[in-house]
C-alpha cells in the first residue's frame, strides 16, 4: 500500500497515512485530486479505479470515505478486507465509531492503524491481538499519566 | 503562564468556525501560542502543543515548526510524549530534510528500549518512513529483533526489514540467517509478515529465489492446516481462517512456482482444493480465489488447473458484485493471450458487460471484446462493438475506432463490409477517430478497386447529412476528388448526383466554419482533381483563382500551384491528376514520411519559382504524383503553418521495391531550399508491415555536413 487516506462526504481530510515519501505539496496535491476523484463516483460504480499508475480501492462507510491506493501486485479485493478490519478495529475501540469519534480522536486512530499496518502491509492478523496492544499501551499512558498527575488530553 | 488548551478544546472551538477566514484566524492565534510555549521549552505541555500542531496540520496548515517539537517529545522518557512524538515524526518528517536524521540515535536507543511498546513505537516509524541513512544505519538492530523469540516485535520488525531492503537492496543479505526458522511460527502475525519479507527478497534477488524454493512443501501445509482446520475464532473472517494469510502465501507461491516445474506440481494439489472449496458467497473467500487463479495461470500449472482458473473467472463474470466483475475481467485481459480458447468460451458474458453501467467495467469489457476478436466471430463481434460505439461515452470513442480499424483490417470478411464497417465508425464516432486512420483509409478504398463506386456514392451521402466530423469529411473530399467521375456517371446504385451538385458540396467545405483549414487543403485538391473528370472546367478555374488570394497561407500555395497548373502546364494537368496507383502494402513500403523538418514547417510541394525539370514526363508524373500523395499525406499532420524555413522538393525513389536480404538499396533524392542557411535536421519516419503486423520506425539524421547547409 502507498497511502491510505480518510476524507468525508464535504471532501475535508480526517486522517492520511503515507507509506511513500513525498513533499507536503505533492502530497496535497494527491490528496486534492483524489478526493475530487473519489467523489465524483456514482454509488452504483465498481469500488477500484485506475488513478495514474496506482490503483485505488475505496470504501464508503457511513459518512467517511475509507480510500487506499495499491501497487500493480496488490489484490484488490483482499484490500478490501483490510479496509473492513480497519473500520472493525475502529468500531471495536470507539464503541460504535462514527466520524466524529474520528475527528476528536485522530491521533488515536492513527495508533490503531500503526498497530494493524506497518510500512503498508498488515503486521497483525487478529483482530483481538491489535485490540490488545492498544489497550495495553493506552494503560501504559494512563499509569503514566496518573503518576505525573498530568491530563494531556482530556 | 496559563496552560495552553487542551486538545479536544481547541478542535471543538474551531469546528464553531463559520467561515474560512474565521477559521485561519483562530489557526494562526494558536500557533502564535503553541511557537511562544514552544520557545519556553515547557516540556510538561509540549506534547499536547504538538498534539494540536497535528490537528492544524490535517486542515493544511502549515506546521514545520513543529518538527524539532517531535524529536524532542520522541527523546522524552514518557510514553506519551513519545507516542505523540513518532507520529508527528511520522507526520511531518520526510527524509529529504536533513532535520530527519536527528532521530536515528533516538530510534536506535528506543529499539533497545525496555518496554516493548517503545520497541514497536521505533519499529513502526522506521519502517514507515526510514530513509536510505537511517536504514542502514539501524539494519543491525532490526536484524537483532528479527530474531528474538518476543512474537509482537518480531512480526514489527519482519516489516520494518522489509523497509530497510526497499530502501537499501544491498542489506538483503544480511536478513538472510533470521528467515531460518520464520516459517515454524505458530504466531499469525509473525507469519504473515514473514510470508511477506520472504516475498520481497525472492522478488528482488534471484539467489534468493532458488534457496526459498525449498519453503515451498512448509507454506503448502501451512495453507493446508488454514483451510482444513476447524474454525478458529481469531482469525476467522466470514467462516475462513485468516484470509489474509491465505493470500500472502497463495503469493508467495506463485513467485516461487514461476518458471519452475518441480515447484510447480509440488503445489498443484493445493491450488485445486482452494479453488474448489473456498467459500464464493462474500468478498472474502473471492479475494482468494482471485489470488489462486492469478497463481495458477502464473507457474506452470498443468492445463486442467488453467482451465478450472478460467472457469472461475467466468463465474466471476456473472457475479452480482460488479467489483468481482471488474477483477475478472482485468485476470482475463491478462491471460488472453495464453489462453486464448478457453477465455472464447466466454465471449458472449464478456461482450455483455459493454453495457454494465460502470466505466472501469465497459473499458476492461472493450479491451477483452477486441482480443477476442476473429475471424470466425468477426460479424457477431462487429455487430457488438459498433453498437458499443455509437453508446459509448466519448472518452472510449477513439481507442474503440482504433480498435474497429484493426480488427476490420485484420478480420474482414469481404471488401463491402469492410468499407461499411468504416463508414459506419465515420459517421457515428467521426470526430474522435485518430489522425492517421485519414492515410490509413485512403490507402484501403485505394486498393478497393472495386468498390470504388460504392464507396464514393456511400461518403458522399454521408457528407450531405454532416459536415463536423473532420475525418470523415476529409476521407470523403478525396474520394470525391479522385472518384468523382463514377459518382456522377450512374454506376451507383442509387440516383446520381449532377456535377454541380457535386461541386457546390465541395465548395460549402470551402467556405463553412466547421472545416479546419487541413479539409480546406483536402477540399481545394478534390475540386482541383475534378477538373480532369468533370466538364465544369471553368467553374473550378474560377474557384481555384478566388482562393489564390486567401489568407489561409497553405490554401494560397495551393491554388496558386493549381493556377499555375491551368495557366502554364496545361498540358501536364491531366497526366497530374491521374488516378492514384495501387498502393502496394509490402515490408517495404507505407508511406514515407517526412514528418518535421528544422524549422518544423510543412515541405512545400512545388516551388513554383523552380519547375521540376521538363526532360523526363513519366519521371515527372510519378514525382507530382508523389507530391500529391504526400500532400494529401501531410495534411494529416496537421500542425499548422510556422514561419517557413525550407523548401523542399521531393523526387521520384530510384525504384519502389527494397530487395531483399540486402541485396539493393533505394535513393531517393530530396532538393532543400534553404536561403536562411539554417542547420539542416531530418526525422524520418517508417510505417510498414512486417508478417501482418504494424511496425514504426523512427530515425533521425543530424549529422549533415555543414557544407551542406552553410
Amino acid at each position: 500500500m502507498q497511502f491510505m487516506l480518510l476524507f468525508s462526504r464535504q471532501g475535508k481530510l480526517r486522517l492520511q497515512k503515507w507509506y511513500v515519501p513525498l513533499s507536503d505539496k505533492e502530497k496535497k496535491k494527491i490528496t486534492r485530486e483524489l478526493v475530487q476523484t473519489v467523489l465524483a463516483r456514482k454509488p452504483k460504480m465498481c469500488s477500484f479505479l485506475e488513478w495514474r499508475d496506482l490503483k485505488i480501492v475505496y470504501k464508503r462507510y457511513a459518512s467517511l470515505y475509507f480510500c487506499c491506493a495499491i501497487e500493480d501486485q496488490d489484490n484488490e479485493l483482499i484490500t478490501l478486507e483490510i479496509i473492513h478490519r480497519y473500520v472493525e478495529l475502529l468500531d471495536k475501540y470507539f464503541g460504535s465509531v462514527c466520524e466524529l469519534d474520528i475527528i476528536f480522536n485522530f491521533e488515536k486512530a492513527y495508533f490503531i492503524l500503526d498497530e494493524f499496518l506497518l510500512g503498508g502491509e498488515a503486521q497483525e492478523t487478529s483482530k483481538k491481538n491489535v485490540l490488545k496492544a492498544i489497550e495495553q499501551a493506552d494503560l501504559l499512558q494512563e499509569s503514566e499519566d496518573e503518576y505525573l498527575s498530568v491530563k494531556i488530553f482530556k | 503562564m496559563p496552560a495552553p488548551i487542551r486538545l479536544r478544546e481547541l478542535i471543538r472551538t474551531i469546528r464553531t468556525a463559520r467561515t474560512q477566514a474565521e477559521e485561519r484566524e483562530m489557526i494562526q492565534k494558536e500557533c502564535a501560542a503553541i511557537r511562544s510555549s514552544f520557545r519556553e521549552e515547557d516540556n510538561t505541555y509540549r506534547c499536547r502543543n504538538v498534539a494540536k500542531l497535528l490537528y492544524m496540520h490535517m486542515l493544511g496548515y502549515p506546521a514545520h515548526f513543529g518538527q524539532l517539537e517531535c524529536l524532542k517529545l520522541i527523546a522524552s522518557q514518557k510514553f506519551t510524549d513519545k507516542r505523540i512524538g513518532y507520529l508527528g515524526a511520522m507526520l511531518l518528517l520526510d527524509e529529504r530534510q536533513d532535520v530527519h536524521l536527528l532521530m536515528t540515535n533516538c530510534i536506535k536507543n528506543d529499539l533497545n528500549h525496555s518496554t516493548q511498546y517503545v520497541q514497536g513505537l521505533a519499529l513502526c516509524t522506521l519502517g514507515c518512513m526510514g530513509s536510505s541513512e537511517m536504514c542502514r544505519d539501524l539494519a543491525g538492530e532490526v536484524e537483532k529483533l528479527l530474531k528474538t523469540s518476543n512474537s509482537y516485535l518480531r512480526k514489527k520488525a519482519a516489516l520494518c526489514a522489509v523497509h530497510v531492503i526497499r530502501k537499501v537492496p544491498e542489506l538483503m543479505e544480511m536478513f538472510l540467517p533470521a528467515t531460518k526458522n520464520l516459517l515454524s511460527e505458530k504466531n499469525h502475525g509473525v507469519l504473515h509478515t514473514s510470508v511477506v519479507l520472504l516475498t520481497e527478497m525472492c522478488e528482488r534477488s534471484p539467489d534468493m529465489l532458488s534457496h526459498f524454493r525449498k519453503l515451498v512443501p512448509q507454506l503448502v501445509r501451512i495453507l493446508k492446516n488454514l483451510i482444513m482446520s476447524g474454525y478458529s475464532p481469531e482469525h476467522d473472517v466470514s467462516g475462513i481462517s485468516d484470509p489474509f494469510l491465505q493470500v500472502r502465501i497463495l503469493r508467495l507461491l506463485r513467485i516461487l512456482g514461476r518458471s519452475d516445474d518441480d515447484s510447480s506440481e509440488a503445489m498443484n494439489d493445493i491450488l485445486a482444493q482452494v479453488a474448489t472449496n473456498t467459500e464464493t458467497s462474500k468478498n472474502v473467500g473471492n479475494a482468494i480465489l482471485y489470488e489462486t487463479v492469478l497463481t495458477i495461470m502464473d507457474i506452470k500449472s498443468e492445463s486442467g488447473l488453467r482451465v478450472l482458473a478460467i472457469n472461475i473467472l467466468g463465474r466471476f463474470l456473472l457475479n452480482n458484485d460488479k467489483n468481482i466483475r471488474y477483477v475478472a475481467l482485468t485476470s482475463l485481459l491478462k491471460t488472453v493471450q495464453t489462453d486464448h480458447n478457453a477465455v472464447q468460451r466466454h465471449r458472449s458474458t464478456i461482450v455483455d458487460c459493454l453495457k454494465d453501467l460502470d466505466v472501469s467495467i465497459k473499458r476492461r469489457a472493450m479491451e477483452l471484446s477486441f482480443a477476442l476478436v476473429n475471424g470466425n466471430n468477426i460479424r457477431g463481434m462487429m455487430k457488438e462493438l459498433l453498437y458499443f460505439l455509437d453508446s459509448c461515452d466519448p472518452e472510449f470513442k477513439a481507442d474503440c475506432a482504433s480498435g474497429v480499424f484493426l480488427a476490420a483490417e485484420k478480420y474482414a470478411p469481404s471488401k463491402r463490409w469492410h468499407i461499411d464497417t468504416i463508414m459506419r465508425v465515420l459517421t457515428t464516432a467521426g470526430s474522435y477517430v485518430r489522425d492517421d486512420s485519414v492515410p490509413n483509409l485512403i490507402q484501403l478504398i485505394t486498393n478497393s478497386v472495386e468498390m470504388h463506386a460504392y464507396t464514393v456514392q456511400r461518403l458522399y451521402k454521408a457528407l450531405l447529412d454532416d459536415i463536423s466530423q473532420q475525418p470523415l469529411v476529409q476521407v470523403s473530399s478525396w474520394c470525391i476528388g479522385e472518384y468523382g467521375d463514377l459518382l456522377v456517371s450512374g454506376q451507383c446504385e442509387e440516383e446520381e448526383p449532377i456535377q454541380d451538385e457535386v461541386l457546390d458540396v465541395l465548395e460549402g467545405l470551402l467556405v463553412s466554419n466547421l472545416s479546419t483549414p487541413v479539409t480546406r487543403g483536402y477540399a481545394l485538391t478534390a475540386i482541383m482533381k475534378l477538373s480532369t473528370r468533370f466538364s465544369s472546367v471553368n467553374r473550378i478555374k474560377k474557384v481555384v483563382s478566388i482562393y489564390g488570394s486567401s489568407i489561409d497561407v497553405e490554401l494560397q500555395q495551393r491554388a496558386v500551384e493549381y493556377n499555375a497548373l491551368f495557366k502554364k502546364y496545361d498540358h501536364m494537368r491531366p497526366a497530374l491528376l491521374e488516378r492514384m496507383p495501387i498502393m502496394e502494402k509490402t515490408a517495404t513500403n507505407g508511406p514515407t514520411e517526412i514528418v518535421q523538418t528544422n524549422g518544423e514547417t510543412e515541405p512545400s510541394v512545388l516551388d513554383t519559382k523552380h519547375p521540376p525539370p521538363v526532360t523526363q514526363p513519366a519521371n515527372q508524373v510519378r514525382t507530382l504524383k508523389q507530391f500529391w500523395y504526400l500532400h494529401s499525406v501531410l495534411c494529416c499532420c496537421s500542425d499548422p503553418v510556422s514561419p517557413w524555413t525550407f523548401q523542399l522538393q521531393l523526387l521520384s525513389p530510384s525504384s519502389n521495391v527494397v530487395p531483399a536480404l540486402n541485396q539493393g538499396t533505394v535513393t531517393q533524392v530530396i532538393r532543400v531550399l534553404n536561403p536562411q542557411k539554417q542547420q539542416l535536421r531530418m526525422r524520418i519516419k517508417l510505417t510498414y508491415t512486417h508478417k501482418g503486423s504494424p511496425v514504426q520506425d523512427l530515425a533521425e539524421v543530424n549529422n549533415f555536413p555543414p557544407q551542406s547547409w552553410q
